[in-house]
């Protein structure tokens, strides 16, 4: 199915949608607003800011929500797919950006994917690992389907869903036992090595293989290989974050790092490729509860003091609620009005069902989208917003942090508005006269405040085809990779040491047994796109709509054909797909896409254990059953 | 610290007249171009290794027994080259005559112009020379294989292949004249390993390989690249962080591309990115 684009504003009269005019929208919106937080203070209310959509409109938001309503409550679907490996990230080393440029990935020795289906996922990234690789790196690949990723491996450890904890203690403790450990590095640069190494102990390769099934002398090879090898980069993407220990996945991996010195130095690092095209820039730009724009810690007073001088307003000295709270919000009725910017959480949250009834309960909801989507056909207002990418100006920050202009190209079609217009109007009704003329004023205001993009005129964005962060200066550039500090022989200037974290093997929530005995896992295929609200507006011949795939083994077993109509069922919902065979799969594994939910629903299968630290729910291990359709007669 | 590659040295190449300093290992293409000549080529790509397909860019080097290609041959200090003796001028008048008579060069952009500038008349081997002319493949939304104006270059073999996209879904079929770009063992597009990013489209010098969009104007007369506007933005799906430029005609993306000294896509792009934007 493919979607229109919103040309009018819509209200909600009697129950259903009806065209408005842009002042009467706006009017109806603002007033919701206003009501609710009047009656139950600014906590009741949360926004959902914009993976998609410029750094600007994300500044722009975040500053609504802080100083116009005066809450924290502001986040982004980044809570689906990073956040861990931003909390993760930023706990160990003070930033939640990946730590190298693309190009290093071309100039090293060792890439590590771990689950990385970049082939698909992340095809442009995936041409810089190819050159890598006939630059002579050796890739490994740690993912328990066999991806297009794999076929490119030299070696591929294929560990079941959610043991990536323990193949990664197998792969410290392998590198500390056989000495290859950079202990210069560990001493300098790190603390909490004691613990560590204590935890790891009971790790040993036979242990691992029991629990993650990679062959023992395939884990000891990948520990070779990346503790021997002068670079390594180790790229990670969902397979990594959707799980219900989630941060605790991202600082096992962390750990490798720098039990090695991979990370500091230019063609060692740590890679997460995002997801979305400004999942990077929306975390930035402060539209997450608890940084404010610059990744600056909301927590910090100083900081605070700067940014309500400049804002001449006063900021809440505590964190706002992500998105799972937000939710969880919604069911205590804490939260009662809500404003989302361009998300889908009705489609793209895990235990859909439960999303669409938690924002049912709202008092209030404005939606502001291009699409009339499943989230805004629930909506009191429709604004119809412009498409960021090629009908408005501002700028995108991709996954090796760097920041690219975007140009407007198309005029929005209908009465489609501006993001930044719609948001300044709304503050406006609100009492707050910004008026921003243009993108390139709202950014300028941004590095006023953010030192890391400080250096970054539109005019050198343009000149250089992009800046990686941080940027302070407007006549220098830093080396494209982060944490060099590390490295620095003088501890003052070495700054606070990464610290290793002491983790916990957890085995994923929803357990297998004889009623649910297969697991399933969700991912991308390469030419459609998450809830495939826009990968449905072209005709690619690769699509074969929503599948079950199955391995051959498991489909013999269960009797079933390629093609032939299956019902999947856990213990949340139960939907109907027809079946794909792929040897790609290993026996016991089905994997599912979730680009087409208005057909099948895989979100009403998955689970909503999320992880504690970053609130990102376990997308990639459900457990279900898989039966024949019975013919009725 | 960014490790350097080590310096290169300067050398001084004369191109026709004047003395031009370029670093070692560049081409001659390049010491041209530095010297402002502009020597046509086709089978050349900026993203890409020389193939010394088309033989359009000969120059002539001094002391060489045979025409040298500008693409691929590498400057060497003191180097004398000419880039419009009479030699030069010739082949390529001869290389177009036999392209022109052979390949439908309509959408090659400059064709109608080179074939001007060097007096080339397609026409004089009759009208029962032989031609490559078929009937245009059509049988995907996307892109169009439009092989009577393939040149034979090999450029989207090595986009598809090694260099870039390491697909593999083009290949060569047949030898020597009867030498033909193919899919793997001649299967139907929609069989074979394609991934339809395009690649081969945004390298293709004559338009053999061209979005369907255009494709479709084309034939009902509606493209009109004066009126087209190119705005390079970035792409709204993963977040690699992709350019594309856009080519906009009457507020309608009508094609995609991407800049080829881009320092994240050197010029590829993937189907989403190139094909995906028909939601606006």
């Amino acid at each position: 199915m493919s979607y229109d684009r919103l040309t009018r504003p819509l209200v909600r009269e009697n129950g259903a949608l009806r065209e408005a005019t842009w002042a009467e929208a706006l009017d109806r919106a603002a007033e919701g607003f206003r009501r609710n937080v009047a009656e139950h203070g600014p906590d009741c209310f949360a926004m959902l800011s914009c993976a998609r959509s410029t750094n600007e409109m994300n500044y722009v938001g975040q500053k609504f929500t802080r100083v116009v309503i005066g809450t924290n409550n502001v986040d982004s679907c980044n809570r689906t797919c990073h956040a861990p490996s931003v909390a993760g990230l930023s706990a160990v080393f003070g930033s939640g950006g990946g730590t190298s440029s693309y190009q290093e990935v071309e100039d090293t020795d060792v890439i590590v994917m771990w689950g990385s289906a970049a082939r698909n996922a992340h095809p442009i990234f995936f041409q810089h690992v190819l050159k890598g690789i006939r630059n002579g790196a050796r890739m490994f690949a740690v993912d328990p389907r066999r991806t297009g990723t794999a076929q490119w491996a030299d070696l591929w450890l294929g560990l079941n869903v959610g043991t990536d904890i323990p193949l990664a203690h197998a792969v410290a403790r392998e590198i500390i036992h056989a000495g290859l450990h950079n202990e210069a590095f560990i001493e300098r640069a790190t603390v909490g090595f004691a613990a560590f190494k204590e935890c790891v102990e009971p790790w040993t390769l036979t242990a691992a293989e029991q629990v993650t099934g990679v062959p023992a002398a395939a884990i000891r090879e990948l520990a070779h290989a990346y503790a021997r090898a002068d670079r390594a980069q180790l790229c990670w993407t969902l397979g990594i974050t959707e799980h219900h220990n989630a941060t605790d996945n991202v600082r096992a991996l962390i750990n490798l790092a720098l039990l090695t010195g991979h990370v500091g130095r230019y063609g060692s690092g740590l890679s997460p490729l995002r997801g979305q095209n400004n999942v990077q820039g929306g975390g930035d730009m402060g539209a997450i509860p608890n940084r404010l724009p610059g990744f600056q810690d909301i927590l910090d007073p100083d900081l605070r003091a700067r940014f309500e001088s400049a804002w001449g307003a006063p900021i809440q000295p505590r964190y706002g609620l992500n998105l799972t709270q937000m939710l969880e919000g919604m069911a205590e009725g804490e939260v009662t009005t809500c404003y989302i910017v361009g998300e889908n959480p009705v489609q793209s949250e895990a235990d859909s069902l439960a999303c669409a009834k938690r924002l049912a309960m709202l008092d209030h909801l404005v939606v502001q989208d291009i699409f009339l989507t499943r989230t805004a056909q629930m909506a009191d207002v429709v604004l119809p917003a412009s498409a960021a990418w090629c009908e408005a100006e501002g700028t995108f920050t991709n996954s090796e942090r760097r920041v690219q202009r975007v140009r407007k190209a198309l005029e929005p079609p209908g009465e489609a508005r501006d993001d930044i217009w719609i948001l300044c109007e709304l503050a406006r009704r609100l009492g707050h006269d910004w008026a921003y003329d243009g993108a390139e004023e709202v950014w300028d205001e941004l590095r006023s405040l953010s030192p890391q993009h400080r250096g970054m005129s539109y005019r050198r964005l343009t000149e250089l085809q992009g800046i990686q962060w941080p940027c302070p200066s407007e006549d220098a550039l830093e080396p494209p990779y982060l944490h060099g500090r590390l490295w620095e022989s003088d501890p003052e200037r070495r700054g606070a040491p990464a610290p290793f974290a002491v983790l916990e093997h957890s085995p994923p929530v929803d357990l297998l047994d004889e009623e649910y005995p297969l697991r399933l896992t969700t991912g991308r295929r390469l030419d459609s796109y998450n809830t495939g609200v826009q990968s449905s507006g072209f005709a690619s011949p690769l699509r074969r709509g929503e599948t079950v795939e199955l391995c051959p083994e498991d489909a013999q077993r269960l009797g079933v054909a390629a093609g032939e109509d299956v019902r999947i069922t856990s213990r949340r919902g139960s939907v109907v797909a027809p079946v794909f065979i792929d040897p790609a799969l290993r026996p016991g594994l089905v994997f599912m896409t979730f680009h087409f939910p208005d057909d099948v629903d895989v979100n009403s299968l998955t689970i909503e254990a999320t992880c504690p630290i970053a609130g990102t729910a376990e997308f990639k291990a459900a457990a279900v059953r898989v039966e024949k359709l019975v013919k009725a007669g | 610290m960014i490790p350097l590659q080590p310096p290169r040295r300067l050398i001084d190449v004369q191109i026709d007249d004047e003395t031009v300093r370029v670093p070692e290992g560049a081409t001659i293409l390049d010491a041209c171009r530095a010297a402002g000549k502009d020597v046509p080529t086709l089978c050349h790509g900026d993203t890409l290794t020389p193939k010394n397909a088309c033989r359009v860019c000969v120059v002539e080097v001094e002391g060489a027994r045979t025409l040298a290609p500008a693409c691929s041959r590498k400057a060497e200090a003191g180097m004398k080259v000419g880039t419009g003796s009479e030699r030069a001028r010739h082949s390529r008048k001869v290389v177009l005559e036999l392209l022109g008579s052979s390949v439908d060069l309509s959408t090659t952009p400059r064709a109608a112009e080179w074939t001007a500038e060097y007096g080339a008349d397609p026409a004089r081997f009759g009208a029962d020379a032989a031609t490559v002319e078929q009937p245009a493949k059509v049988d995907n939304d996307l892109y169009v294989r439009d092989y009577s104006k393939c040149i034979l270059c090999y450029k989207c073999v090595d986009a598809c292949g090694e260099q870039w996209q390491n697909t593999f879904a083009i290949g060569v079929a047949g030898r020597g004249f009867d030498g033909t770009i193919s899919t793997e063992f001649d299967a139907p597009l929609t069989d074979s390993a394609c991934v339809y990013c395009g690649n081969c489209v945004e390298v293709c010098p004559t338009g053999a390989l061209s979005f369907k969009t255009e494709f479709d104007m084309r034939a009902e007369g509606t493209w009109d690249e004066s009126r087209q506007s190119e705005t390079t933005t970035v792409c709204s799906y993963c977040g690699v962080g992709c350019n594309l430029t856009l080519h906009v005609q009457d507020n309608k993306i009508v094609k995609v591309t991407s800049p080829h000294d881009n320092p994240v896509t050197k010029g590829n792009l993937c189907v989403k990115g190139r094909f995906g934007y028909g939601y606006v």
